[in-house]
């Protein structure tokens, strides 16, 4: 007979080595970076072109993304039904998504299809027309959009958080209402293009499966255009947080449950804490297994989930603890909540937990790492960082070896309530 | 091509392994035979609520997910009308971990109370969060009720109503388990860095010893044919008038199944497709416009479902809806846009089959359905599919007699 009450044993995944493989780089000959991985078994790729266009360099709320969206609505020579056909037909997807800094442009591929495929991408990003008509398509089916998603406690809840931490003027705290569409024009969004796109700074990324002449033919497609590679961040917007931290919105009368969004500044991907902090978010609510899941989903019910996460910006960023709870148990659930952020400040995580956390953190990180991919995400983070490979091993280091005194002290100095913003949306 | 190996153990567990030696990790897959259309209709919910307390602690293991996490792995769990699904992915050094927990499970749960009590009160919360304080959230209750007369579908998998999952007893978390959370009603999948013997060893060992269990023979009431046409109007809190309508379809392992799912990436898959671009960017009547079906293994729906620009009346959207399919049931379709969508298929299983673990729960569901082999026939299925048969079905299916249809008003 088997014992059933003992544990196989384990391999601590702290034993693992990681190894992130490494890209190849090649530079266009306009000064263009392509960073690749090749890897993969089934025959597929995914190619990123990504423009410093976000909204960070918007001159009009809601322009960015709105240029964005409409590179696929016509060229030139294609309406929006012939650029989308061609790409369906050959069972690709070209998606458009706009962040703070960057937007980009990408492709899902077979393999095989790619060629047919590039230079229509290229005539995107160089003969893209901005019809009128699509405009008011977009404008009207936006703000249609919009009026659903404003009934919603959760995402009202997000908008306003991020305004009281960086002011609604800051890129990471504006947010958009229906007037900001109706202002928009064809002209904004061309000169926009004009600008960001057509003369832009660009940086590519391809992983897969990649064809033996792709570079070539990246080459030909990309490497004459008057875009290039650079690797300065905008300069930094000024953040004006709000001065009152506590808020309580009532955005439903009807409404069954409260969003619950408690967060604080904190400084970016560069400040010697992000790493630490990034350990210590995972044993307050960064997996399932964390404190505040455990106590106030799995002790006492009153939420299907709750996570705590850093924004992942360029720059400055904030720490935020997120869930949605009944509406009766939400004040009970923020109670909950700092007493856990207390529990950190005042008694060391102790040894068992600290392992389990670790060993958590580094299987996922391996199981995140099988797939080109996957590994293109991490090295294009790491890039668009202007970080390298270090930030990747030393980042595995502090999983592996952060003592838990070091994450009560982290824990003073980043967990005291006065610093936190609280909102609870109905 | 998937190439695995299956063989079954002495109590009736069937298993199933596909070696990938390019990762360094293991996923081990768990499917149960029951799904929410197994439930009493006066106990609905009851399957999901169940897939909660799986994590509660079984007969030996006072908690699942620590143990797991401290070997470095992940999981979760979800709950279909048709199926319940666990899984798990975790360094393949540490595959026994995931036998002992999986199996330890198998055997018998703690039955917990408290365990119990907080997991209602968790599914309530994510039953709030999804299904009522979401503008349109109840539409799906409302279609499914409309659509089924006595098939268990009538119900969604969240359950009919809160109460049903607040009242849930201990009593009847111990029938459930031991109906049907058993050998002879699993599947093991264990896909990655891992080799069939490795495999046969330890699913001996550590599922070896479960008893069998009964084979749960599922007897369900079949949905007639409808004869007439069905229509129910809402008034509701929203913004925005939305369009629902639904035609009963064929069940998954039916041939027809393969050219219902290229009539949906017809008129809905992308931005060429037929509905996106007659009745959003051409005539304007409706914001978005999508049509799906949920690849259930009964006889399932297709529906096609938006939301309407402001001012446009719904008479005049609808009408517009069935404009686009009377095309379709006239014309036809060409060879060119028959072989778009066979593309977009072939490429849309490419990209799924990139992870490991979606290979192992594929072969999983599919090994339920009757036969794993089908995941490496599915692709030949959909190249076979004619432009007549196209036609043929898309004149079956939207037969008017067949159709459901929700007019969901905003109230303002």
């Amino acid at each position: 007979m088997i014992d059933r009450a003992k544990s196989p044993l384990i391999k601590d995944a702290i034993e693992f080595n990681l190894h992130l493989k490494p890209y190849e780089k090649f530079v266009l000959d306009n000064g263009v970076e392509v960073y690749s991985i090749h890897a993969g078994a089934q025959e597929v790729l995914q190619l990123e072109l990504v423009f410093f266009a976000g909204n960070t360099y918007e001159k009009q709320n809601g322009l960015a993304a709105a240029t964005n969206y409409m590179l696929r609505n016509g060229t030139s020579t294609k309406t929006a039904f012939q650029i989308n056909e061609h790409f369906e037909y050959y069972g690709a997807y070209c998606n458009r998504t706009s962040n703070n800094e960057t937007a980009s442009v990408s492709l899902h591929t077979l393999s095989k299809h790619v060629n047919e495929l590039l230079p229509l991408m290229r005539e995107m990003i160089t003969d893209s027309v901005f019809p009128e008509e699509e405009l008011e398509i977009y404008k009207q089916n936006s703000k249609q959009k919009l009026s659903v998603n404003l009934q919603k406690c959760d995402f009202v809840a997000n908008r306003l958080i991020d305004a009281y931490l960086f002011g609604e003027q800051h890129p990471y705290g504006k947010y958009l209402v229906a007037a900001d569409y109706d202002a928009l024009t064809t002209d904004m969004m061309k000169a926009h293009f004009q600008q960001y796109y057509k003369n832009g700074n660009i940086v590519i990324f391809v992983a897969g499966n990649l064809p033996l002449d792709l570079f070539a033919q990246l080459n030909s497609q990309f490497g004459d255009l008057p875009i290039t590679t650079s690797h300065q961040l905008p300069k930094k917007d000024i953040i004006i947080p709000a001065s009152q931290k506590k808020y309580r919105v009532i955005n439903d009368p009807n409404g069954v449950q409260g969003a619950i969004r408690i967060a604080r500044p904190f400084p970016g991907r560069h400040h010697p804490d992000f790493m630490n902090i990034m350990v210590l978010n995972a044993v307050l609510g960064g997996f399932f297994g964390s404190r505040l899941m455990s106590n106030i989903r799995e002790d006492k019910g009153y939420t299907y989930g709750i996570h705590s996460y850093v924004q992942n910006h360029f720059q400055d960023s904030a720490w935020m603890i997120s869930t949605e709870a009944g509406k009766d148990v939400s004040e009970a659930t923020m109670e909950e909540i700092y007493k856990e952020m207390k529990l950190l400040t005042e008694e060391p995580i102790d040894e068992e937990e600290l392992l389990l956390v670790r060993n958590y953190l580094i299987g996922s990180i391996l199981g995140d790492l099988d797939g080109p991919f996957q590994i293109i995400g991490r090295w294009k983070n790491i890039i668009l960082n202007n970080l390298d490979h270090q930030y990747f091993y030393d980042s595995i280091t502090t999983i592996k070896t952060i003592p838990a005194e070091e994450l009560m002290g982290l824990s003073k100095k980043y967990l005291q309530p006065s610093d936190w913003y609280e909102l609870l949306v109905i | 091509m998937i190439q695995y190996e299956k063989f079954t153990l002495e109590n009736g567990l069937r298993v199933l392994v596909h070696t990938d030696e390019s990762t360094p990790m293991a996923v081990v897959n768990v499917i149960y035979d029951v799904g929410a259309r197994d439930e009493n209709p006066e106990k609905t919910g009851f399957a999901h609520l169940f897939e909660h307390l799986m994590f509660g602690g079984s007969i030996n293991i006072p908690e699942y997910d620590e143990p797991l996490q401290m070997a470095g792995g992940e999981n979760n769990a979800f709950t279909t009308n048709d199926l319940t699904n666990y899984y798990c992915q975790l360094p393949a050094e540490n595959i026994e971990t995931a036998f002992w927990l999986e199996s330890d499970r198998m055997l018998s749960l703690a039955f917990d109370s408290k365990s119990l009590d907080v997991q209602r009160k968790v599914v309530c919360e994510e039953f709030k969060e999804h299904y009522i304080n979401k503008p349109y959230g109840d539409a799906w209750h409302k279609m499914r009720e409309l659509a089924y007369t006595v098939h268990p579908y009538r119900w969604m998998t969240i359950g009919k109503e809160l109460r049903h999952v607040e009242e849930a007893t201990l009593q009847d978390v111990k029938d459930f388990f031991y109906k049907h959370y058993t050998p002879i009603n699993a599947i093991l999948v264990v896909a990655g860095n891992i080799t069939v013997e490795q495999v046969k060893e330890l699913s001996q060992k550590w599922f070896g010893p479960i008893p069998s269990g009964t084979k749960y023979n599922r007897q369900l009431p079949v949905e007639p044919r409808q004869t007439a046409p069905k229509m129910m109007e809402v008034k509701a809190s929203v913004p925005l008038d939305a369009l629902y309508k639904c035609w009963h379809i064929y069940p998954r392992l039916d041939k027809r199944y393969y050219v219902t799912d290229l009539i949906t990436e017809i008129l809905s898959g992308g931005g060429s497709s037929r509905l996106f671009q007659a009745l959003v960017k051409e005539k304007q009547l409706f914001s978005n416009i999508d049509c799906s079906h949920y690849g259930s293994t009964d006889a399932g729906l297709l529906s096609i479902t938006g939301k309407l620009v402001k001012g446009v009346k719904m008479k005049d959207a609808e009408a517009a809806v069935m404009e686009e399919i009377v095309r379709l049931q006239q014309e036809g379709i060409s060879e060119q846009e028959l072989q778009k969508v066979k593309n977009k298929t072939e490429s849309m299983m490419a990209f799924e089959d990139m992870s490991v673990m979606n290979r192992a729960t594929n072969l999983a569901m599919y090994e339920l359905l009757g036969d794993a082999d089908l995941i490496n026939k599915e692709l030949e299925m959909y190249q076979a599919v004619t432009r007549e048969e196209l036609l043929n079905e898309s004149r079956a299916i939207f037969d008017e007699s067949n159709c459901n249809t929700l007019y969901y008003y905003s109230d303002n």
